[in-house]
């Protein structure tokens, strides 16, 4: 063991892997069945569900923005720690490249969301 | 030769550094019975078949943890392992994967002997103790918290078996995980805050993505699986905690 130990920071990406892991598993499997099935086949809930006055009105509530906020920003997160170490476990140690296009993605993903979520206006 | 005796081919995994460029595999034909393991097997080699054949073993009953090996690429304890299970079909025997080869089946463990020393294991008493004082007390579940951890023999095989410790050897690892934790939970140690920094490392925790075959090779059932990923927990909450606390976590 070299000392001294350097602190790793990997806990900020694994609570962000876990978090967005944690929603996609809650809720991943929800959200394809209400927008890839339910509503367009018309089964179970109202026609104009996912309308677009009712969609707007859903980004422009608080909570409405903090959902589709949380859902894109943490399912990005997971999605990018996850691709990061599957590359390294198939051999590809880019290192600091492979860090900056899987996270450095997410973050500008997360970015450009907070910016059109706060866009569409409350 | 006893009527029922049967000749298996064991291949072996052969490298003398001095002398050969690469390992390279050599096949015995081993007369064997239904209770000889795949250790009795290579012994049976070294005593009759090629004497220049190196391993290492011991106990023979799977407490020692001597004598881990590649079997047919599986990481064993070759103790355990029956050569009857393998029969007609020709068994493979290597040395224990991603580990330097120091002769045929024998690995330089230099390396995890300084993993286990870096971990502490052994209890670090919170206060100093007097024998007046008498002897520690533990309810059950206190004993309950680290008993399966204390299990491990050393043997090597959750090393053999942990695909990112063959890509990064700096890796603390499962075994030498699995012990920290043993020590960090149990009532009567006050050594964590000093263990915590070898898990916060870079050559901590994080390292492990959850393969999880640690914990199935693992001869005496421990889980080190567990307890790394117990500590990734530990770890996150230490390093968000130490901006709150006033003396911070850890360096």
């Amino acid at each position: 063991m070299k000392r001294p130990l350097k602190r790793s920071n990997a806990p900020i990406f694994w609570a962000l892997f876990g978090a967005g892991g944690m929603l996609s598993a809650l809720l991943g499997p929800i959200l394809v069945f209400i927008t890839g099935l339910a509503v367009p086949l018309g089964m179970l809930l109202p026609a104009d569900t996912m309308s677009y006055a009712n969609m707007q009105a859903f980004a422009q509530n608080i909570i409405g923005k903090g959902f589709i906020f949380a859902i894109i920003a943490l399912f990005l997160w997971h999605a990018a720690h996850r691709i990061f170490h599957s590359l390294h476990d198939i051999g590809i140690h880019a290192g600091i490249v492979a860090k900056l296009i899987c996270y450095g993605g997410a973050m500008v993903a997360t970015l450009i969301t907070a910016y059109e979520l706060l866009a569409i206006g409350f | 030769m006893s009527e029922n005796q049967r000749i298996i081919e064991i291949e072996v995994l052969r490298y003398h550094p001095e002398k050969d460029k690469a390992p390279y595999q050599q096949v015995f034909q081993v007369p064997f019975t239904d209770d000889m393991s795949v250790l009795q097997g290579v012994q049976y080699i070294k005593d009759y078949l090629d004497g220049s054949l190196s391993f290492r073993w011991s106990c023979r009953m799977a407490i020692c943890g001597s004598c881990g090996m590649m079997i047919n690429g599986e990481p064993s304890l070759s103790c355990e392992t029956f050569l009857r299970d393998y029969y007609p079909a020709r068994v493979r025997v290597e040395a224990l994967a991603h580990f330097p080869i120091e002769r045929d089946l024998v690995i330089n463990m230099e390396g995890f002997i300084e993993k286990l020393e870096s971990i502490q294991p052994y209890i670090i008493p919170k206060e100093p103790r007097t024998l007046a004082q008498g002897e520690y007390l533990q309810t059950p579940a206190q004993l309950g918290a680290y008993e399966q951890f204390s299990s491990c023999i050393n043997c090597m095989l959750c090393y053999a078996a942990c695909p990112q410790f063959g890509l990064n050897s700096e890796f603390v690892g499962p075994a030498a995980m699995a012990l920290l934790h043993r020590y960090n939970v149990d009532s009567r140690d006050g050594g964590k805050a000093e263990r915590m920094e070898l898990v916060n490392s870079e050559e901590g925790v994080f390292n492990c993505t959850a393969v999880g075959y640690c914990s199935e090779v693992c001869p005496k059932h421990v889980d080190p699986a567990n307890a790394v990923n117990q500590n990734k927990t530990n770890s996150a909450a230490d390093y968000f905690m130490r901006f709150l606390t006033p003396k911070g976590g850890a360096k």
